[in-house]
C-alpha cells in the first residue's frame, strides 16, 4: 500500500510503524517540519526536554529500562552537537538509541549555513552507524534500517540526519520498506566446536570463574546464567554494567570486580585458572595492569562483537555469539559432558576472602553522615524491585557496592564513558519506560548540577522520579585521587557546599519538586520513607555527607589487581590460600 | 612490523572512504597507501589498503573494519599469490645531451615516455614498489622535477574472484 505525503509525515509514520511510543527532544529550525506531523501523532509522545543532552540520556535510560530502542530528536547545528555526549555514552555502553536530527536544506550543505554542523561526520566515531538523508523517498527505509542496526547484534546508537528539504518535499510512502544493508550481518549463533572446547575447559578447571558483563543483560540471559552457574557451581563476578544480572544475594556471587571491586571478586579473577568471560570487554577498569591480570587463567571469551575477542586479552577459546545462545549451548554441552569439576578448594579460598574482606566503610565520629550508609538504607527500604540510576563518581561506586541488586537491569549508569550528569535525565527516561516501577536517581552534587534542569521536564510531564543527591560538596572522586596521588592538593574540586549555592532544597522547590534534606544518620530512614510516600511529583533529597568518605577497595589506575587496597595503605593478605 | 595488503569491498556510497580512513587513524594505524575506485559492479567500490602492522593489531583493525556497515568484504592479499601494482609519473630533466640516456633507462624499465619538452620528459611507469623505487633511483642523477605516485592496487592470482559472493548479497537486498 502506498500513500503520498511529505518526508516529515513519512518520518513520523515510520516511527509509529517501528513501534516508537516516546521521543525526547527539542525542536528548532531544520527539524521544524517534522514537529508538525508529530503534533498530530497519537502513538508517539514527544517529551520536550530542557537540553538536548537530557534528551539523549533520557533515551538511554528508556532503552536500558525497557530493552527497546530509545529515541531522541534535535535540530541542526548546536541541537545536534548537544547530542554528542549521550551518543558517545551509548556507544561505549552499547545502548540502543536512535537520534534524529534536522539538517540544513541539501543545497545549503557545505556552505557554513546558519546552524549547520556536519553531525554525521562529527558522530562517525561514536555511533554504530549514521545516515545523512537528502531524498524524502529514503526516509522510511532509513528509519527502519536505523532501528534494525541499533537493536541487533551488539546494540548501539544510530544517528539519522535529515535535510530540511527532504522533510518538506513530497514522497510516496510504503511500508514495510526493503532494507539495503548488504554489509551488516551480525553473528548470533555460537560455533558448536568452540562451545565443546569451553565445556571441556570447564570440566578440567580447578579455579574457574564466570566474568559477567553487560552483554548478559542485553541478551536477557540472566536465567540461563543462573542455570549454568548452579549446574557447575562456578563463582560469578558481575561488572558495573552487569550488576543484577546475577543476584547479589546468591552465595555464588563474589561481587563486582575492578578498580573498586570487592576483594573476593578481584581475587577470584586474579587467582583463577579459567575465566569464562560473557559479554565483557576486559576493560582497563576491570583488568588493572593487563600484563599482571589473571596470570594463571585460560580465557573463554564469548561476545557478540568479534572485535572484542582477544582485543585486550588473548582468548584461548573465542566464542562469537549472543550470550543467551552461548549460555544455552554451554549448559547443554556441560550436561552432555556429565563431568563435574572439583572446586572445593577454590570455594574454601574464595569464601575465605569473602569472610575476611567484606565491603565496609568508615563511620565519622562527629556524627556526620556516611554516604555508604545512605546506600545501605536505600537498599533496605526501597528494595530490589526499584530501578537505581547513578551518575559518575564516588556515589556511583557506592551505589554499585552497597545496594543489593537482585534483578537484571535494575542498575543503570554510565560505565564506559563515565558521563557526569547522566543520572537525572536517564532516570526520567527509565521512569517513562517503566511508569509502574519506582525509579531512584542517585547523583553526586557535581553531577546533579550538570543536568538537573530536566527536573522541570519531570515535574511538567508527570514523571515522579526520586533523586538522592549525595552531597559531599566536592567533585568527590577527583578529590579522592587528589588525596591519594596529589598530596591533598585540592585543585578545583571544592564546590563550597557550606555556602549552599545553590540550595538543592530550594532548587527542587523552584522546579516544582519536593525538596528534602538529611544531614544525620538518624534521620536517613525517615527521609527515605517520606520520599517513598510522594508519588505525584519528583522528590529531591539533599543528603549532606562527609567530604572525606572514600571509595574502597581500590586498585590504583595502571597498577596490578594484585595490589588492591582495602583502605589507605592496607592490602589484603592473599597468602591465606595456603591455609 | 610487516606490510599487509587489504582488499576491501565497500558499498559505493558517499562518505565510505571517510569512514574507513577515519577508522584507521582513530585506532592508531598508519596507512602506507590507499587506492579506491569502481569495480565491475556499479554498487561496489574496491579499496586497496597497505598497512604496516604486526599480526595481532592487523586482526583487530580487520575486525573493526568489518563492523562498518558499508564494508562488504575484506581479503588480505598475499604478495606471492597476487599481482600488486603502483603507477608513478615522473618529470625528469632531460635536454638534448641527456635525453637519450634517460630514454635508455625508460626502455630498460619498460616504462613509457608520455610527454616531451625541450628540457624535460615525463615518464609513466607501473610495477611493484621495489621496481618503482629502483627506477626513481636511477633517474635521480638527472634531476627529478616532479613525482606523483598512485596507491597500490592488487588482485589475487588465478580464476577466483573476491567480488562474487558480495554481489549475491547485494542482489538479495536490491
Amino acid at each position: 500500500m502506498t500513500e503520498r505525503m511529505t518526508g516529515a509525515q513519512a518520518l513520523v509514520r515510520a516511527l509509529e510503524h517501528v513501534g516508537v511510543d516516546t521521543v525526547f527532544g527539542i525542536p528548532g529550525g531544520a527539524i521544524l517540519p517534522a514537529y508538525d506531523p508529530l503534533y498530530d501523532s497519537v502513538k508517539v509522545r514527544h517529551v520536550l526536554v530542557r537540553h538536548e543532552q537530557g534528551a539523549g540520556h533520557a533515551a538511554e535510560g528508556y532503552a536500558q529500562a525497557t530493552g527497546k530502542v530509545g529515541v531522541c530528536m534535535a535540530t541542526s547545528g548546536p541541537g545536534a552537537t548537544n547530542l554528542v555526549t549521550p551518543l558517545a555514552d551509548a556507544f561505549m555502553d552499547s545502548v540502543p538509541i536512535v537520534a534524529i536530527t534536522g539538517q540544513v536544506a541539501s543545497p545549503m550543505i557545505g556552505t557554513d549555513a546558519f546552524q549547520e554542523a556536519d553531525i554525521s561526520g562529527i558522530t562517525m566515531p561514536i555511533t554504530k552507524h549514521n545516515f545523512l538523508v537528502t531524498d524524502p523517498g529514503d526516509i522510511a527505509r532509513t528509519i527502519m534500517e536505523a532501528f534494525h542496526i541499533a537493536s541487533t547484534g551488539r546494540p548501539g546508537p544510530v544517528l539519522v540526519d535529515i535535510s530540511k528539504d527532504a522533510l518538506q518535499a513530497e514522497t510516496v510512502f510504503s511500508w514495510p520498506p526493503v532494507m539495503q544493508l548488504p554489509g551488516y550481518r551480525p553473528v548470533t549463533r555460537p560455533h558448536s566446536k568452540q562451545i565443546r572446547e569451553a565445556a571441556k575447559l570447564i570440566a578440567e578447571a580447578r579455579r574457574p570463574v564466570l566474568y559477567v558483563g553487560g552483554g548478559v543483560h542485553k541478551a536477557h540471559a540472566s536465567a540461563e546464567l543462573l542455570q549454568l552457574a548452579e549446574l557447575t557451581n562456578i563463582p560469578v563476578v558481575t561488572t558495573l554494567m552487569a550488576r543484577g544480572a546475577f543476584p547479589d544475594g546468591h552465595p555464588q556471587h563474589m561481587g563486582m570486580p575492578g578498580m573498586h571491586g570487592t576483594v573476593s571478586a578481584v581475587g577470584a579473577l586474579q587467582k583463577s585458572d579459567l575465566i569464562i568471560g560473557l559479554g565483557v570487554r576486559f576493560d582497563d577498569r576491570v583488568t588493572g595492569d593487563l600484563s599482571t591480570f589473571a596470570p594463571y587463567a585460560k580465557i573463554v571469551h564469548a561476545d557478540i562483537d568479534p572485535a572484542e575477542i582477544s582485543k585486550n586479552r588473548h582468548a584461548d577459546v573465542p566464542i562469537v555469539g549472543d550470550c543467551k545462545e552461548v549460555l544455552t549451548d554451554l549448559i547443554a554441552a556441560v550436561q552432555a559432558g556429565g563431568q563435574k569439576g572439583d572446586y572445593d578448594e577454590w570455594w574454601r579460598l574464595l569464601n575465605g576472602y569473602k569472610r575476611t574482606y567484606p565491603l565496609g566503610y568508615e563511620q565519622f565520629e562527629d556524627g556526620s553522615l556516611a554516604p555508604q550508609y545512605v546506600m545501605e538504607r536505600l537498599s533496605a527500604l526501597v528494595g530490589p524491585d526499584a530501578y537505581y540510576v547513578a551518575g559518575v563518581g564516588q556515589h556511583q561506586m557506592w551505589a554499585s557496592q552497597f545496594i543489593n541488586y537482585e534483578n537484571p537491569g535494575t542498575f543503570i549508569n554510565s560505565g564506559g564513558a563515565g558521563t557526569m550528569g547522566f543520572a537525572v535525565p536517564a532516570a526520567m527516561g527509565a521512569k517513562m519506560g517503566r511508569p509502574e516501577s519506582t525509579v531512584w536517581a542517585i547523583d553526586g552534587d557535581g553531577c546533579f548540577q550538570m543536568t538537573n534542569q530536566e527536573l522541570a521536564t519531570c515535574a511538567l510531564e508527570g514523571v515522579p522520579i526520586k533523586v538522592a543527591v549525595i552531597n559531599n560538596g566536592n567533585l568527590g572522586m577527583v578529590r579522592q585521587w587528589q588525596t591519594l596521588f596529589y598530596d591533598k592538593r585540592y585543585s578545583n574540586t571544592d564546590l563550597q557546599a557550606t555556602r549552599r549555592i545553590p540550595d538543592f532544597v530550594k532548587l527542587a522547590d523552584a522546579y516544582g519538586c519536593v525538596g528534602l534534606r538529611c544531614e544525620r544518620p538518624e534521620d536517613v530512614d525517615a527521609v527515605i520513607k517520606k520520599a517513598m510516600e510522594i508519588n505525584d511529583v519528583p522528590v529531591v533529597i539533599d543528603f549532606v555527607v562527609h567530604q572525606d568518605a572514600m571509595v574502597w577497595p581500590m586498585v590504583a589506575a595502571g597498577t596490578s589487581n594484585d595490589d588492591i587496597k582495602i583502605a589507605r595503605d592496607m592490602a589484603p593478605k592473599w597468602e591465606n590460600e595456603d591455609e | 612490523m610487516s606490510r599487509h595488503t587489504l582488499s576491501v569491498l565497500v558499498e559505493n556510497k558517499p562518505g565510505v572512504l571517510a569512514r574507513v580512513s577515519a577508522l584507521f587513524s582513530r585506532r592508531g594505524f598508519n596507512i602506507d597507501s590507499l587506492a579506491v575506485g569502481p569495480t565491475e559492479h556499479n554498487d561496489i567500490s574496491r579499496m586497496t589498503i597497505v598497512v604496516s602492522v604486526e599480526e595481532l593489531p592487523l586482526e583487530q583493525v580487520t575486525k573493526q573494519l568489518n563492523k562498518l556497515v558499508n564494508v562488504l568484504k575484506i581479503v588480505e592479499l598475499d604478495p606471492s599469490q597476487s599481482v600488486q601494482r603502483e603507477l608513478t609519473l615522473i618529470k625528469v630533466k632531460a635536454d638534448s645531451e641527456s635525453r637519450s640516456h634517460v630514454l635508455e633507462l625508460v626502455q630498460l624499465f619498460r616504462a613509457r615516455c608520455v610527454d616531451v619538452a625541450a628540457d624535460a620528459v615525463t615518464i609513466e611507469v607501473t610495477g611493484t614498489p621495489d621496481k618503482l623505487d629502483a627506477f626513481v633511483k636511477v633517474l635521480e642523477p638527472f634531476g627529478i622535477k616532479e613525482l606523483v605516485q598512485s596507491g597500490m592496487v592488487a588482485v589475487g592470482r588465478g580464476a577466483r574472484s573476491i567480488t562474487d559472493r558480495s554481489l549475491r548479497a547485494l542482489d538479495r537486498t536490491a
